[in-house]
């Protein structure tokens, strides 16, 4: 038994997404009621000298930890829950939470097919007795406009495109963005049904289009509008956008909204565009996917996401 | 495998174009008396035997009015109203009417195979296109009306349609009727939901809902609002209303006519019948055959008679 390493890989054990159940065993049933006592003494990161001379578990931590050891609960059963379901609870989870989580809002809204978004629907009504709709005209601010639209949306999935009109409408976006001071483009008529209800191919030339005219990509003007930006990101590069949440759910300072995302991407888009999320990730990051995901996930839910990330790759 | 009377008709209906002219009458008795499924097998039939479309057969041959109504018959009620929305996209703002009519009385449903069937038709949706031809106030309200997919459950939440009801007074007594509560109400609630929130409307303030929109006769904003609530609400009265104004029209609006009783002959066309004689002391039957004549009448009698076959 050697104390301070023992304490060093327990530590460990539960530091990172999900929780490393087979050392915790290994480390914990040899330890007698001396060395717990000993650990809780030497770990003030996680356990506060109290006043009546215990050493009593900060509570915040055990929230988290809580947290680490549902990851692969949460991980297993939205694996095998219908993607409609799946969605809709992703949705109302976003909604009660409020304006932090509209992005997830534009992330289903803007990533799922036609059919798998009106599957989405369905099912909130199945579930909540009530439309998507209904209860997204109720979030506050002015994205609710934006917000709304999306999720009501039916796109068009066929190969059609009106060159005319995507260049038309590239110029109708350039105007909106130039005259971001006295309106903000997220406000205007246009820019919204332009986003909320052409196809995704339409976009894609629009984007082309807004490029050629003007020389730049139009994400760069964009960068101040970020519920625009990342709309536009869902429905044309879907990659690139998974591929930065999931970078975010890396970094030292990220959230439980955004470290969730880890579960919720690597499941939504394991039979989707994994392949082409990993390529992506490895070259914005320059480090494969399947390496970071060793390096900061533990036990069972790190095997479990290795093992769907594996399929693909 | 076509059944007998499929493959029999396929034939009637082959030999009603042959030769100069076209036996009308031969195609109102046969196509008037199926119903939706039929057609769509004689339809596939017709295309296997003959290697042509049923439909562009039938625009070769007939003309106007009764050309029309054979072929919104004709076609699937999908396609039909995607059809239908189409058109109106294209026209100026009395069509508006049009798409209020499809995206209120159809159910969910029947809604989303219209939309299906429109992307598979024009290769575009039909929120887009509304979106791109409507402006204004008349868009605000007509995207989330077509975009819904309305929750069609029974049960009503009484505390919401009481500050439902209140919102819309406040916003309606403000003359704010673009206001996007009440936009939001009309396109989101269930029918439920809203027939309980305009109940207790006329419960607490005392008037119907329309009473209270028909401030301004010639605003037509307000009339697309009175007919979004009428066709969410009492869809009978509705098309009845269509129905009266269509055939006491100077000449008969036989685009309204054609129109309703091609997508209600197999829904609710009794009701709606009941509810013209109620209204106009004679019968839906007496009306078109005073203000209409050869094939197209018979065509459109042969139609309102079909729930009674």
């Amino acid at each position: 038994m050697d104390p301070p390493n023992d304490f060093e890989a327990l530590t460990k054990a539960f530091s990172g997404f999900g929780v490393d159940e087979d050392s915790m065993v290994s480390i914990l049933g040899k330890w007698h009621s001396e060395h717990l006592e000993s650990f809780r003494k030497r770990t003030p990161k996680f356990f506060l000298e109290d006043e009546r001379l215990f050493e009593r578990w900060d509570d915040h931590h055990i929230a988290c930890l809580t947290k680490e050891f549902l990851r692969f609960k949460d991980i297993v059963v939205q694996w095998i829950m219908h993607p409609w379901e799946r969605d809709a609870r992703l949705v109302h989870e976003a909604i009660s939470k409020g304006p932090q989580a509209y992005g997830l809002l534009i992330e289903i809204a803007c990533t799922r097919s036609s059919e798998e978004l009106l599957g989405a629907r369905k099912a909130y009504q199945s579930l909540f007795d009530q439309s998507i709709e209904d209860v997204a005209s109720r979030l506050e601010g002015i994205e609710r406009k934006l917000l709304v639209a999306l999720v009501s949306s039916y796109r068009y999935e066929g190969l059609r495109v009106n060159e005319g009109i995507a260049r038309s409408e590239a110029m109708t976006l350039a105007i909106a963005v130039k005259n971001v001071d006295k309106k903000n483009p997220i406000e205007d008529d246009a820019i919204v049904r332009i986003l909320t209800t052409r196809s995704k191919l339409h976009l894609k030339a629009v984007v082309k289009y807004y490029k050629e005219i003007y020389g730049k990509n139009i994400d760069e003007d964009l960068d101040t509008l970020m519920s625009l930006k990342e709309t536009l990101q869902c429905l044309c590069n879907p990659q690139a956008y998974f591929s930065k949440v999931l970078n975010n759910a890396f970094k030292d300072d990220a959230d439980e909204n955004t470290k969730e995302a880890l579960t919720r991407v690597i499941m939504t888009r394991s039979n989707v565009d994994m392949k082409e999320i990993i390529e992506e990730f490895d070259k914005q990051y320059k480090v494969p996917l399947t390496q970071k995901i060793e390096d900061v996930a533990l036990g069972n839910y790190k095997d479990f996401l290795v093992s769907l990330i594996r399929r693909v790759a | 495998m076509a059944t007998l009377s499929v493959t029999e008709d396929c034939e009637q209906l082959r030999k009603a174009f042959a030769g100069w002219g076209t036996n009308e009458g031969l195609i109102i008795s046969i196509l008037a008396h199926r119903n939706a499924a039929q057609i769509k097998s004689i339809r596939q039939t017709y295309a296997q035997t003959y290697g042509e479309d049923l439909l562009k057969d039938l625009n070769k041959e007939l003309s106007n009015d009764f050309e029309r109504v054979v072929l919104l018959w004709t076609l699937d009620p999908a396609e039909r109203d995607a059809f239908l929305a189409n058109e109106a996209t294209k026209r100026w703002t009395s069509s508006n009417q049009v798409l209020v009519e499809i995206a209120c009385t159809r159910t969910s449903q029947q809604l989303l195979l219209a939309k299906q069937a429109y992307h598979a038709r024009f290769k575009r949706s039909l929120e887009e296109d509304v979106a791109y031809h409507t402006s204004g106030d008349f868009r605000k309200l007509l995207v989330p009306l077509v975009g819904t997919y309305r929750y069609e459950g029974e049960e009503v939440n009484m505390t919401l349609a009481k500050s439902e009801a209140k919102i819309l007074h406040e916003k309606i007594s403000e003359k704010a009727y673009n206001h996007e509560d009440v936009i939001r109400i009309l396109a989101t609630r269930s029918k439920a939901q809203i027939n309980a929130t305009l109940n207790h409307y006329k419960n607490e303030f005392g008037n119907d809902i329309n009473k209270d929109l028909k401030t301004d006769p010639k605003d037509e904003f307000l009339a697309i609002l009175r007919a979004t609530v009428k066709c969410l609400t009492r869809p009978e009265k509705y098309f009845e209303k269509v129905l009266r104004l269509a055939i006491n029209k100077r000449g008969t609006d036989e685009g309204a006519l054609t129109r309703v009783v091609t997508t209600r002959a197999e829904i609710d066309m009794k009701i709606i019948k009941e509810e013209y004689h109620k209204r106009n002391s004679v019968t839906l039957d007496h009306a078109i055959g005073k203000d209409t004549t050869g094939d197209y009448e018979k065509m459109l009698l042969a139609l309102i008679g079909h729930g009674d076959a």
